[in-house]
């Protein structure tokens, strides 16, 4: 690292919002992972979730693997639900500050009872068609950015790092089309 | 869930707790700040990404030199390791399109939930769709060739 990363104009271009929430943040999710590996042995990604939930609802083979973690994967995303929801509590209603916590300006807040809760401007059909390829490519695979990308880079795994090279940089080409032909948000 | 350790399923919620207030913290839980991220407006998210990895990266090292097994699941600790072939540069592509079009994966769009982002069920009802018509795929090629193992 030569001393002109340290300079104030080329960090607050590559980090505009600082990176403390980001760091923290990003400690947070690995201790998460962390908390159900030192007690179960398991390194939980959360795209299983999808087909094992699904194995409720149909008897199709390729589902029927996940029968037996499919009641602690439900746990699981409850969890991660509620735990943002305890954020949304907190810092980003505004009940809790830190200088380490940069609140940004994307999207739009509104308020239920004194609660600042969040929504998305990204376009519905965004959503839901990436959320169809999303559901396909983290199955088919084999992971997505918590399996491959916390779970597996920290297990050393070059599976893993094949994968999360190739949708970063499938999804980076993919963005800056998307934003190139106007699309926004 | 029968038969399991009675602090298996409350380890599991308190994981993703912790799991989804970091995803809630850091702003993944919001398309547009990866979509900034992947339109190289702001790299923060690379912090989330590698110091996630980097916790979970000690802990896979040096909790198999501890103990053999974890306590509550009798598991031995290992890492998380699957096969390389071609599904997971076709899967990883994918979700690369998919990601980059949309700015949400499963676990920020089960944390952008959380945070009272309702607009987020069209993503989540896109990834049981997509994650349903693989599945159907896979099977059926699965019954036609068989003796084909599963390969997570």
């Amino acid at each position: 690292m030569g001393p002109e990363l340290f300079a104030p104009a080329l960090y607050e271009t590559l980090f505009p919002v600082g990176i403390s929430r980001y760091a923290i943040g990003g400690l947070l999710v690995g201790l998460g992972a962390t908390v159900i590996y030192l007690g179960t042995g398991i390194p939980a990604g959360a795209s299983t979730f999808l087909e094992s939930t699904l194995s409720y609802a149909s008897d199709q083979s390729r589902f029927q693997q996940y029968v037996s973690s499919r009641d602690w994967r439900v746990v699981f995303t409850l969890g991660i639900v509620a735990g943002a929801f305890v954020y949304a509590l907190t810092f980003q209603s505004g009940l809790v500050s830190s200088g380490l916590y940069e609140s940004g300006t994307t999207g739009r807040l509104y308020d239920v009872g004194g609660l600042s809760l969040w929504l998305t401007d990204v376009q519905p059909w965004r959503l839901f068609l990436g959320g169809v390829l999303v559901g396909i490519g983290t199955r088919l695979g084999k992971g997505c950015t918590s399996g491959h990308g916390v779970c597996g880079v920290g297990s050393a795994s070059k599976t893993s790092i094949v994968g999360v090279i190739t949708f970063l940089v499938v999804a980076i080409v993919t963005a800056q089309v998307v934003l190139a032909l106007g699309v926004t948000p | 869930m029968a038969g399991r350790h009675p602090l298996f399923v409350p380890l599991i919620f308190v994981g993703g707790l912790i799991f989804g207030f970091g995803l809630g913290f850091s702003h993944m839980a919001r398309p547009e700040v990866v979509l900034q991220f992947l339109q190289f407006e702001d790299f923060g998210l690379l912090f989330v990404m590698f110091g996630a990895a980097i916790v979970t990266g000690i802990a896979f090292a040096v909790m198999p030199r501890l103990r053999d097994r974890a306590p509550l699941t009798d598991r031995p600790y290992g890492r998380r390791l699957k096969s390389l072939d071609r599904n997971v540069l076709i899967g990883g592509a994918i979700f690369g399109v998919g990601w980059g079009l949309s700015g949400i994966c499963p676990g920020a769009a089960y944390a952008s939930l959380g945070v009272g982002n309702v607009t987020i069920l069209w993503a989540l009802a896109g990834m049981f769709v997509g994650a349903y018509v693989q599945g159907v795929v896979r099977s059926q090629r699965t019954t036609t060739n068989r003796g084909v193992s599963s390969d997570d």
